[in-house]
Order: structure tokens, then sequence, then C-alpha cells
């Protein structure tokens, strides 16, 4: 796994209080991860703050999942 | 009870009557303040009243580009934003029949358009900090209307739509968002009255007394404190029991 993908995966985990082996690339933060939806945009905080990137609202509406948020990242970054 | 030691708070329209006494106040009970408003004069008085944990951060609230600006400055300034006390509003009475879009514009814009955006970059600091206040001032007539203030009391009311909105969004991370209604207050705006209409205006107050910014501000700092977090989503009258709702 990428050094993206685990730092992002730090984040959720601490944040959502959940379990790492949860985390994986098609969980969904609301669905599967208990996220409500403030949770994710404090999420997006967090990842803008992790790696020093901008997520622009309509970006981050599309970041629904484990998966989407490496992914967007790895192509910010 | 009510110590807002190491809180830091930002007060709009601080260089008024009602606004410097509520800065006084957090002051008093510990907290840093940040003076805000148009005019730098009296918030540089005010600063030099209060002597240490004051900063003076002038803003024009109707300059949309300032008022964004407004809550990184006083980060800024006092290192973080707790509690913000949404105080400041303007008039532009008339009769409804002769209200002007720019009267309305400008009356929406200050007392709601600013408020919401200094909510806006306030909130997300206190989200983090999982610990923050919102106190927005708004006006027994944002309940009752008043003739000839149209304007005003949709601008108020529309404040209170706005408080419990977002009250719900943030309550979960230690975050309430109320608002405090004052009746009549005497400021240097009720010293322009005349005799007859301060009386016909105390006729309809039960407690037969203008109130005081004093009475204000102490509702704010209960309001500001950590023995208020059970408090959200709701409008605090004090009124001398002029409107009991």
């Amino acid at each position: 796994m990428s050094d993206i993908a685990d730092r992002v995966k730090k984040i959720v985990v601490e944040h959502l209080g959940v379990e790492e082996d949860k985390v994986t690339e098609n969980a969904s933060f609301i669905d599967d991860l208990g996220a409500d939806s403030l949770d994710t945009v404090e999420l997006v905080m967090a990842f803008e703050e992790e790696f020093g990137i901008e997520i622009p609202d309509d970006a981050a509406e599309t970041i629904q999942t484990f998966g989407d948020a490496v992914k967007f990242i790895q192509n910010a970054a | 009870m009510f110590d807002l030691s190491g809180k830091c708070a930002l007060v709009t329209g601080a260089s008024g009557g009602i606004g410097a006494e509520i800065a006084r106040a957090l002051h008093a009970r510990g907290a840093v303040v940040g003076l805000s408003g148009t005019r730098e004069a009296p918030l540089r008085e005010l600063a030099d009243e209060l002597g240490e944990r004051a900063h003076v951060l002038p803003c024009d609230l109707s300059d949309a580009e300032a008022v964004e600006a407004l809550p990184k400055a006083a980060i800024e300034a006092m290192g973080a934003l707790d509690i913000l006390v949404n105080n400041a509003g303007i008039t532009r009475d008339t009769l409804f029949m002769r209200l002007k879009d720019e009267d309305w514009q400008a009356v929406i814009d200050v007392n709601l358009t600013a408020a919401m955006r200094l909510c806006r970059g306030a909130v997300r600091g206190m989200i983090k900090a999982r610990w923050g206040r919102i106190i927005n001032i708004t006006s027994v007539v944002g309940t009752t209307g008043n003739p000839g203030q149209a304007n005003y009391c949709a601008a108020k009311a529309g404040l209170v739509g706005l408080s419990k909105s977002l009250a719900q969004e943030v309550a979960a991370r230690g975050i309430t968002v109320n608002c405090i209604a004052p009746g009549f207050i005497a400021t240097a705006m009720t010293d322009k009255l005349t005799d007859d209409q301060k009386a016909g205006i105390l006729g309809a107050v039960p407690m037969g007394a203008m109130g005081t910014p004093v009475d204000i501000a102490a509702a704010v700092v209960y309001l500001a404190s950590s023995e208020a977090g059970y408090v959200t989503g709701a409008t605090l009258h004090v009124n001398g029991g002029m409107a009991m709702v």
C-alpha cells in the first residue's frame, strides 16, 4: 500500500474511530464507516491539512469512499 | 462559574454601547477579546481601558472581502477563535411602502449576510477544537415585528433561522449557537428619544424601565460559558417582560 493510502487510512481510523481492516478500497465513509455528513467535511479538512492541498467543494462531494480519497490525493499531491 | 480564562472571543460592533459592554464582560471573566467595529478610535479607547488581552480588529461589515478576512485576522491576533459574538447591526428604518431596495439590501448585508460569513469563518476552527460558542444578537422585533423596520426585523428573524440550523449541524462537536434578543436597551440611540416617546415605550415594558447594556452582556457571558454547554438553538429574550415568547 502506498504511503498516501497509509496516511489517509490513519486519518480515517482516528477520526471515525473504526477498525483499520474496515477501511477498504470501496468502504463508503457514510454507508460503511458510520460517518455523518459533517464528518466527511471534517475528513476533507484533515486531508487538506495532512497533504497541504486544497480540495474544492465540488471535488469534495465526489470523495465518497476511502479509495476515492486516495485517488484524489494521489492526483492532487 | 462562568470562567472564560484562555478563551478567545471576537465581538463585532464593539464600538457601540452594547458591544463594548459585552467585550468588557467577557474580558472581566478572563477571555482574550477581539474588538471589531467600523470606527477605529472608540475601539482603541476600549482596548486601552481593558489593557492586556484586548485586540483591535477594525472591519467594515458591508465589505464582503473584509468580512471574510476578519475571522482569520482574529485568529492571528488572539491565537484562536472560541467565542463569536455577532453584535453589530444597522438600521434603515422606513415605512414599508417607501422601502427602497438599497435600504433593504444594506440591512440584510450587514445584519444577516456578514453574520453568516463570520459564522462560516469561525466554525471551522471550532469544529477542530471540539468547542465553540456562537452568540448572535438579534432583537425582540425579530419575533414581534415593528412598523418601519421590515428590513431590520427580516434580518433579525433570519439570524434566528440561521442559528437554529447551524446549531443542529454542529451540536455534536461541542459547539453551541444561540441568540440573545434585547428589548429596549438604553444606549446612545435611545438617548435621542423624547420623554414622550420613552414613556410610550416603557408603558409596554412590565418592568417599567429600559434595560442596560450590562443586562445583555451578562446574558452573553452565560451563553459563552462552559456551564451553558447544553443550551443551543435557543433565543434568550432580555426585554423586561415586554414580549414573553
